[in-house]
């Protein structure tokens, strides 16, 4: 792989102190980047430029880099997790940048995750979504045996397919009513789908739903947007499932 | 200090010690649990199973990690699969023989007693995770599906395509979550523990940074449980997080703990090569891949040479002209080596110049044959997430061309040492999971990690951590405002604060980069007395310049990512040391400790177990003083070691 190298590039990030400040854009210049290197490899470059000038870093939220944890959220370029498919912001890389490109890098704009500084927001909306459900209820030990209940492979690949999502938020931050519905509908799905998760779906969907309104999440208008930028492609077929299950529960009421 | 006692009951045996221990230790009444409070440092597969069985038992739990939801929990990254001698493969599996490829994989460096009951409670794991809705793989009749993995002669790796790591935390998550819901546990995310605090001898809190705050808060306990992780950051590129960090661990280290087996550090042979200087961390690629792929260098230098300058398609070189040298070497295991003898088996061929990328260091991990027998549908099937992650990063499609791969620090066998109740040298403190150093030896085998993690968290830690906590039920709820806490906070303010103060012109990362580089260089996958005596030399000398130069820019009570760096970077510069001079005293190889000094005549590893069939216990004797080496023999009465061998 020959290494190509982009000699200057601009960016405009968004800088906010805190959650009580007002936040704007600055302008970096940044200079030699290797198109191998990841897009938040070419953010550590800036942030130690910055340090080397005495001045704060840019703030972003990133564990694993390599695509699987889901910390890492931010809208480049107007899409969740930038102009690349199928991928977080961890795995974009810079040579889908041009040479003397200008990027533009903002957290993601959903009124339940607010910002905590700069790039980094506070998802844990997320988590008390699925504190309200998303489990099947047993506890450790007494379980039968891992082979006692068949589950055709079918339904397991496609359970699998819905419990891939990384609960990055990518989901929320694209969807112009901010809804979370895909991120809802993966666990619910998922577990609707195994009979071990069965026994308990109508119940569960209700109370995930009804703590994502409660959250200020909004409703769903099936645009679809959320499945294109979702960086682990869950396909808005959960969201169907999800509702199957939601009226179900009403029915029952 | 005193002779140490592992705790292991001597007289029944190997298959009934922990029936017998079980049944022979403490046990709290559901009544008086509700009184106990136990915090819990990090989420992983350890952390988050041990805090959600020990909240559903009815303690109080707190758990405690750096990112910003438990689910983040770097276990998530895990790929390939989690070992169980389940044997409905009917391959002749069972628990001994788990057992068996268990403690010869870790080079008989590991107790009987332990790698034991770890393969003893493997098959409840998998049970476990299938009634959480764990979406394993499973054939057309609907039954589980397995896959090979290395240093096994069977078929026992359960999998959830190449997400399983993920796939058990959410898991486990679900369950803290089930409790978090029920008010059992409370969780704490973006906070760090940075101190173990002690009091009349016993661990009963912490005090944690709050990450989003930068403020210092204390939290009390009657038992505290490190489930923090490994340390393979102290080589700063790795497979690890980024975040990874050994801090907790260290304290609990200076706080009395001993440090079990430091130099002990796994090399794992297939992850994606180094692509130049702004890299920032390793990304693996599972060792499931050499189920179906074949490891080879070209035979010719002169093929090298053209791959290493890019004039050769590596699609162009005949068969005859590939060295598929696991095959070669190793008849018997091929591909399905395990990772130490792989790591080293790839070094060899690139020292030797066989190596085919620019810089030289990376071997052909090739599918092309596989493809051929089973159709790409089948390899899509099982690899596909990895194939796509591949091609992400290296912009090479691997469905038509071989993939490159090369050895990185991926997981680290030592840690605090733990008796068999999972409890260090210190009362009240466990370590669990990668953060002690129990059962995986010299050498960990595939999939055993996520084996492990879950196994001290749902079926081991619950149980003997009733031992210690049914002394302790008269023990009211720890007070925090305490002369020990204020001390114990007073002591990080100024710890951190004296960080922030030095106002020099050197980031963390630049330390943090500059102690990688001696690392990899002296304390890798090769090792010998000079050597290491340099990196000492070395490392010393960073320290000096840390100290001196270090620059931390934002504010002291703010988030601030860069003090959290130099505190992390200041520990793993002294953690360094002692991997350093536990390397230098182990003058054997055994698993991924190779001392170049003792080396067979064909290149393997040669132990030497008259002298060093031991666990290095290293006890810290305060600052700027030398560590004491203590040890505890190994005995091995169900197993005979012998030279390993995989040929």
């Amino acid at each position: 792989m020959a290494d190509i190298i982009l000699k200057n590039l601009t960016l405009k990030i968004w800088r906010q102190k805190n959650a009580k400040t007002k936040g704007k854009f600055e302008t970096y210049k940044i200079h030699n980047i290797s198109q191998g290197s990841s897009f938040l490899e070419m953010l550590d470059v800036l942030n130690e430029q910055l340090v080397s000038e005495n001045k704060e870093p840019v703030a972003f939220d990133h564990d694993c880099r390599e695509g699987i944890c889901g910390t890492c959220s931010m809208f480049v370029d107007g899409h969740a997790h930038g102009p690349d498919t199928e991928v977080t912001t961890c795995q974009l890389h810079m040579r889908k940048f041009n040479e003397g490109a200008t990027i533009t890098i903002e957290p993601w704009r959903v009124g339940a995750f607010p910002v905590i500084k700069d790039l980094i927001v506070d998802r844990s909306a997320y988590d008390k979504i699925l504190q309200a459900g998303g489990y099947t209820s047993v506890n450790t030990g007494g379980v039968p045996d891992a082979n006692s209940i068949p589950i055709s492979n079918d339904n397991a690949e496609e359970a699998m397919d819905a419990a891939s999502c990384i609960g990055c938020g990518a989901c929320a931050a694209t969807c112009k009513n901010s809804s979370a519905m895909l991120f809802v509908a993966a666990k619910v799905s998922q577990l609707a789908l195994l009979p071990q998760g069965k026994i308990e779906a109508a119940r569960r969907a209700k109370s995930m739903v009804a703590k994502m309104d409660e959250l200020g999440f909004g409703g769903c208008t099936n645009t679809g947007a959320c499945q294109m930028e979702c960086p682990k492609s869950i396909s808005i077929e959960h969201i169907a499932r999800l509702n199957r299950e939601f009226l179900k529960a009403k029915f029952k009421d | 200090m005193s002779v140490i006692d592992s705790k292991i009951p001597v007289s029944p045996a190997l298959e009934d010690k922990w029936q017998y221990h079980k049944a022979h230790i403490g046990v709290v009444s559901p009544a008086n649990k509700k009184k106990l409070d136990i915090i819990v440092i990090g989420t992983g597969l350890a952390g988050g199973s041990a805090a959600a069985s020990l909240a559903e038992l009815g303690y109080k739990v707190s758990t405690f990690c750096y990112q910003d939801s438990p689910r983040r929990a770097h276990s998530i990254a895990a790929q390939g699969g989690i070992n169980a001698a389940k044997n409905y493969t009917n391959d002749n599996d069972s628990v001994f023989r788990l057992f068996y490829e268990t403690i010869k994989g870790g080079d008989y460096r590991a107790r009987e007693a332990n790698v034991y009951r770890l393969a003893e409670v493997s098959n409840a794991i998998i049970d476990q995770c299938v009634a959480q809705g764990i979406p394993f793989a499973r054939d057309y009749g609907g039954l589980l599906a397995n896959r090979s993995f290395g240093g096994a002669l069977v078929s026992r790796t359960f999998y959830a395509r190449g997400q399983t790591g993920q796939q058990l935390l959410l898991g486990c998550y679900g369950a803290m979550n089930r409790q978090i819901n029920k008010g059992a546990i409370k969780s704490y995310t973006r906070h760090e523990v940075l101190d173990i605090v002690i009091v009349d001898g016993k661990a009963r809190g912490v005090i944690a940074r709050n990450l989003v705050t930068g403020k210092l808060e204390r939290y009390g306990a009657h038992a505290v449980v490190l489930a923090s992780g490994g340390y393979g950051n102290v080589f700063f590129l790795s497979t690890n997080a980024m975040g990874c960090n050994v801090s907790a661990a260290w304290d609990a280290y200076k706080k009395g703990a001993l440090f079990g087996n430091p130099c002990f550090v796994q090399i794992h042979p297939t992850c994606i090569p180094v692509h130049g200087e702004q890299q920032s961390k390793l990304t693996l690629m599972s060792e499931s891949l050499r189920n179906d792929g074949r490891v080879w260098t070209p035979k010719k230098k002169e093929d090298a040479i053209k791959l290493q300058k890019g004039e050769l398609n590596p699609n162009d070189i005949t068969d005859e002209d590939r060295d598929f040298y696991l095959e070669r070497r190793y008849p018997a295991f091929g591909n399905l080596v395990p990772r130490d003898v792989a790591s080293r088996a790839a070094k060899e061929r690139c020292d030797a110049g066989f190596g085919v990328n620019p810089s030289g260091k990376a071997v052909f991990l090739d599918f092309k044959y596989a493809i051929a027998e089973m159709g790409r549908e089948t390899i899509a099937k099982r690899y596909g997430n990895l194939f796509q992650m591949y091609e992400k990063i290296n912009d090479v499609d691997p469905y038509h061309n071989p993939m490159m791969i090369y050895p990185a620090i991926h997981y680290t066998m030592g840690g605090l040492w733990v008796d068999y109740n999972l409890m260090t040298t210190v009362p009240g403190l466990y370590s669990i999971g990668e953060a002690n150093f129990s059962d995986h030896g010299a050498n960990r085998l595939g999939a055993s990690a996520l084996m492990q993690g879950l196994a001290d968290g749902y079926f081991i830690l619950p149980y003997t951590i009733g031992d210690f906590l049914s002394k302790e039920i008269q023990t009211p709820r720890i007070k925090t405002d305490t002369k020990e806490f204020d001390e114990a906070e007073k002591r990080i303010y100024n710890r951190l604060k004296k960080l922030y103060d030095i106002k020099g012109t050197k980031s963390p990362d630049y330390f943090h980069k500059e102690l990688g580089h001696v690392m990899w260089d002296y304390i890798g996958m090769a090792r010998d007395a000079e050597g290491l005596k340099k990196a000492l030399k070395l490392i010393a000398e960073i320290d000096a310049d840390f100290h001196k130069n270090l620059r931390v820019v934002g504010d002291f009570e703010d988030m601030n990512n860069e003090l959290e760096k130099a505190g992390r970077v200041e520990d793993f510069i002294q953690l360094a040391k002692l991997m350093a001079l536990d390397a230098l005293d182990r003058n054997e190889s055994c698993g991924g400790h190779c001392r170049t000094e003792s080396i067979t005549e064909d290149g393997e590893a040669k132990r030497d177990d008259v002298n060093y069939a031991y666990v290095s216990m290293w006890e810290y004797k305060g600052e700027n003083k030398e560590p004491e080496l203590l040890k505890e023999k190994l005995e091995f009465k169900n197993v005979t070691p012998d030279q390993r061998s995989y040929k």
